[in-house]
Order: C-alpha cells, then sequence, then structure tokens
C-alpha cells in the first residue's frame, strides 16, 4: 500500500499528529480540560468552513479559531472552572456558524464530512510539510514549559507560592492544545478529535503511574492506533477515522479491563502470600479503576 | 531588622471588600515554631499567602527575613491546604514530589542525579520512600500529607508554612506529622509557621502561639496567649481556658471550642 503517494502522506501526517496528540494528551487528562480540548475543536469547525468560503486551506482557518478561543480560555483561568454551560453556548454557536458558511460555499458538498470527520487519506504533500512544521513548534514548546506546567498542574497552590505565573502556564498550554487540535482534525475530523488527544492519554495514565513513561506510552499508543486505523482502512476499504476512533476506544477499554483483572488477581494472590504481593500489585496505579 | 524571619509592621489584610486581619504587629525569629490559631475565616490562610508575598497587605508592611515578599518566594517551604482532586490522580507520589524540584524554571523535567537525590532525601526526611512508589490517590490523608511536607522541604528552605497539615487526620498521624516538623525544625534551624485548629497535638513542640481571632492577633508563649482574658478578646465572647493534665481544653459559654480532649506526649 505505500506505493501511493497518498497513503504514504497518509502515514507521515498520521505519525506526525499522533505524536503531537499523545504527548498534549497527557497534560490535558492531568489537567482535567478534556471537555476544554473538545470545543476548541467545534470552535476551529467554524474556522476551517469559514476559510473554505474564502477560498483558504481549511488547516489555517482552523488554527486561527482554536488559537483565539485557546487564549481567550486561557486567559480567563480560573473562571472557567464549572463554566460548562457557557463553553457549551460557545461551543454550539461556533458550530452554527459552521453550518452558515458550509451553506453559502454551495460548491463542494463533501468538504462539510471533510471538516467533522476527517479525510487523512486526502492530506497533500503541502499539507504534509505545514503539519510537520507546526509540530516542531508546539512540541518544542511545550518541551519548554513541561517544567512549569507539570508543577503547575499537580501543585497549583505551591507552584503559585514559588513564582509560577500560572496564567502564563495555562495560556501557552492552551494555545499549544489549539494547534494540535487543528492538526488532529486533518486526520480525524473536528468532531473526533477526542479520541486521538484524550483517548491514548488516559489509557497511558491508567497503565502506568509515572509522568515519564505514560508520555512515551500515550505517543505510542496514538501512533500505534492511528497506523493501524489507516492500514485497516486501506485493506478494508471503510473510512480511516472510523478504525482509529474504534482502536482508540478498544486501547482504553483494554486498560480498563486489565487493570480490573490484575487487581483482581492481586487480591486472590495477597490472600494467600500476604500483603506484599498486593502492594505490588497496587503500584501500577489499577487499583483505583475499581472505586 | 533582618535579625527576624518575619516582620509584621501595622499589617492589615482584606480578602476582596473584608477586612480579616487589622494593625497586627508580630515578629517571629530565626528558628522559632510558631503555632498559628484561630477560628475558621481569622486570617490563617490569608496571613501565610501575605508572607509568601501572594496576598499584598492593604496597610503596613511585611517582611521576611529582612525582605519584602513579592508573587511568590522559592525561598519557602509551602504546604497548602490538602485538595480532594489529589485523590484522583494515578501518578506516583516521587513525581508528584519531584514536580516541585525546580518547578518554576522553563525547560523539561529531567530529573538528574542531584535531583534524584534531593527527592530521595526530603522522601527520606517524612519517612515516605516506600509511600512514593504508590499512586499518590491511593494513599491516605496521612500519607498525602508526607509527601506534601516533603515537597514544601525540597531545596532546604529556611522558612516553612504548613497550612492546616493536620486536618482530617487519626490522632496518631497528626502526631507523627507534629513529630516530623519538630524533628526537622530542630535538625536544621528552620522558621516554622504551623497553622492549626487544635492546640493540643502542638503543645509539645511549639515555641509560640499566633492566635487570630475578630481581625486582630496576639503572639506569646502559650501561657500568656492562651488565656482566658486573652481569648475572649479574640473569640469576641467569653472564653474559659481549663488545663486537664497536659491537655488545654479551651470552653466558650455556649459550648466547646476547642475540645482537644486528648493526651498529647511531649
Amino acid at each position: 500500500m505505500l506505493e501511493y503517494e497518498f497513503m504514504r502522506n497518509a502515514f507521515v501526517a498520521g505519525g506526525i499528529v499522533a505524536i503531537v496528540c499523545g504527548t498534549t494528551g497527557v497534560f490535558l487528562v492531568l489537567r482535567q480540560l478534556a471537555f476544554a480540548g473538545h470545543a476548541l475543536s467545534h470552535i476551529g469547525f467554524a474556522g476551517a468552513a469559514g476559510s473554505a468560503l474564502l477560498g483558504i486551506a481549511p488547516l489555517w482557518g482552523l488554527v486561527a479559531f482554536t488559537l483565539a478561543a485557546a487564549i481567550a480560555m486561557g486567559l480567563l483561568g480560573e473562571r472557567m472552572r464549572g463554566r460548562d454551560v457557557a463553553i457549551g453556548i460557545v461551543l454550539s454557536l461556533a458550530l452554527g456558524l459552521g453550518v452558515l458558511f458550509l451553506y453559502l460555499y454551495t460548491s463542494h458538498a463533501t468538504q462539510a464530512t471533510t471538516i467533522l470527520f476527517g479525510n487523512v487519506l486526502g492530506v497533500s504533500r503541502e499539507t504534509v510539510w505545514a503539519l510537520a512544521g507546526m509540530s516542531v513548534i508546539s512540541v518544542g514548546a511545550l518541551a519548554f514549559i513541561s517544567r512549569p506546567l507539570l508543577f503547575a498542574t499537580l501543585a497549583p497552590e505551591l507552584a503559585e507560592a514559588k513564582g509560577v505565573s500560572m496564567r502564563l502556564v495555562a495560556v501557552l498550554f492552551l494555545a499549544i492544545v489549539a494547534v494540535a487540535v487543528a492538526e488532529a482534525a486533518q486526520v480525524v475530523g473536528v468532531l473526533l478529535v477526542f479520541s486521538l488527544m484524550v483517548a491514548p492519554a488516559a489509557t497511558a495514565l491508567r497503565l502506568t503511574s509515572r509522568a515519564g513513561f505514560a508520555v512515551a506510552l500515550a505517543v505510542s499508543l496514538a501512533l500505534l492506533e492511528t497506523w493501524a486505523g489507516i492500514a485497516t482502512a486501506y485493506v478494508t476499504n471503510l473510512p480511516p477515522s472510523f478504525w482509529i476512533v474504534l482502536l482508540g476506544c478498544a486501547g482504553y477499554l483494554f486498560a480498563l479491563l486489565y487493570c480490573w483483572a490484575r487487581d483482581a488477581g492481586g487480591w486472590t494472590q495477597g490472600a494467600s502470600s500476604g500483603p506484599v504481593d498486593r502492594r505490588a500489585s497496587r503500584a501500577t496505579g489499577c487499583a483505583s479503576v475499581i472505586r | 531588622m533582618s535579625a527576624c524571619a518575619i516582620e509584621l509592621n501595622h499589617v492589615t489584610l482584606a480578602r476582596g471588600r473584608r477586612i480579616v486581619l487589622a494593625d497586627v504587629t508580630a515578629s517571629i525569629r530565626p528558628g522559632e515554631f510558631v503555632g498559628v490559631f484561630g477560628p475558621n475565616g481569622a486570617g490563617k490562610t490569608t496571613l501565610l499567602q501575605a508572607i509568601l508575598g501572594l496576598v499584598r497587605p492593604a496597610a503596613g508592611e511585611v517582611r521576611v527575613f529582612g525582605r519584602v515578599p513579592a508573587h511568590g518566594n522559592p525561598q519557602a517551604g509551602y504546604l497548602p491546604q490538602r485538595r480532594a482532586s489529589l485523590a484522583d490522580l494515578r501518578l506516583r507520589g516521587r513525581d508528584f514530589v519531584a514536580s516541585a524540584l525546580h518547578g518554576e524554571r522553563w525547560g523539561v523535567p529531567f530529573a538528574g542525579r542531584e535531583a534524584a537525590r534531593e527527592i530521595d532525601r526530603v522522601l527520606t526526611v517524612v519517612q515516605a520512600s516506600d509511600l512514593a512508589l504508590r499512586p499518590l490517590g491511593e494513599l491516605s490523608g496521612g500519607e498525602q500529607q508526607r509527601l506534601l511536607l516533603a515537597q514544601a522541604l525540597l531545596g532546604a528552605p529556611q522558612l516553612l508554612l504548613l497550612d492546616e497539615p493536620l486536618v482530617g487526620l487519626d490522632p496518631h498521624f497528626q502526631e507523627a506529622i507534629v513529630a516530623l516538623v519538630s524533628e526537622v525544625q530542630r535538625d536544621t534551624g528552620i522558621t516554622v509557621l504551623f497553622t492549626a485548629h487544635e492546640l493540643n497535638p502542638l503543645l509539645g513542640a511549639m515555641d509560640r502561639v499566633l492566635y487570630l481571632g475578630h481581625g486582630i492577633a496576639a503572639i506569646g508563649t502559650v501561657d500568656e496567649v492562651v488565656t482566658g482574658e486573652v481569648l475572649s478578646r479574640l473569640y469576641g465572647t467569653a472564653i474559659d481556658v481549663l488545663r486537664v493534665g497536659d491537655t488545654v481544653v479551651v470552653v466558650s459559654r455556649e459550648g466547646s471550642v476547642e475540645s482537644g480532649a486528648r493526651h498529647h506526649h511531649a
């Protein structure tokens, strides 16, 4: 299948996006901002549809809208907490605008499906280059802020007491999320960004309790799910987005079952050979799944 | 002037429009262990935040080792009130503690050998080296508190600000935390401000008491401050102080304010 250029482009684009989503996703899950990521992708829909209307590549409209929304969210900071209703209303307004733009832009009916559900097999070489450039910048920026970001995420009061600017860290991180969302939308579309941004990271955080391992595992899972999804789509002639989303969900479910089984095993072992075994199995972080 | 660890000069602190402390003057010497008490909303947390430079006094001046603190202080160790969200965290305790080591600097949080040694050191001090291998969400409140204390001790600060580390802990865990802090204070000569609801767990460890209430403050030894006369003024209601063996019982006419009916092993 690699003899086709569109397949090579798909694998490269998918790989780039998986790396960005795996790294960003771990922090997104740790900061409990999964819903904000979801909202950003919907807001991006309006941008993508609008840029189609203006004759610009949808990627740039996506980036512009998600970035603007992310910076606004970051500046609102603590006041964002518990504002699900407000976020939801802005989100639906964005979707409504997207519908309007698509209505006005009548020449391509398939444009809507592409923006909403992605079309990784249609990614051009220019888009691959654009994705690569954006990834280098966003992963680099994430690495640069990752130390204060982790500190501010895990121990916010202490971080503030040590002089970390919580607002600056929040704005920078959400801007990185915005770029990641726009990139992920190229592969799975704005509606399914969640599956690439959140599923691998959440799965990784179920399977390991070490921060560094979690990032490495999330990237590996995202790569595996994306590439396997594209390959399966090629073989089955079904949409890649479907397979990627399915694999993402399956991975998460597998992690839940694995932890459950392991924890159950730990209980029976603990009864026969003392509490040491149980502690060893609990050290993986699985026990909390049961609660 | 810099002979003082903390100097409060006619300090007034406000939360929004509400004045929590008015015109408070007190000084704390280096190496002192000061217990900070007072009813809810008396301004204990606000005072610690003013010492960290996170809350600016509405009037007066706060000085920490001779300097006016601003926007946080990397030299101070701080243990904030324990958040419920820690229970959801599946990361292991060691990574949690490590995130605070020079966490204010930009870059990647790779722990070098020196960093690993410092993390090992603080975990040993709080006797949590084994605990730190388990996910934070699985630890009990007292165990989480020890890891928060380890975080506060990173980088060997001169000043330790502990905000309600005993809340929600069983008596023997409370004693263990107080004993740990007391040991650190004796060994390193660190200045400790320790806020709490109950006097008794801290009786053997404290050098002096800072009692806040009704916008005012009193500082002195337990015998000077924990008296019916002083506490009546701070609570704004008639208070009696009874001593039963090693235990201090503070009662208001409406009922017990401070029912620390436990023995403290000094």
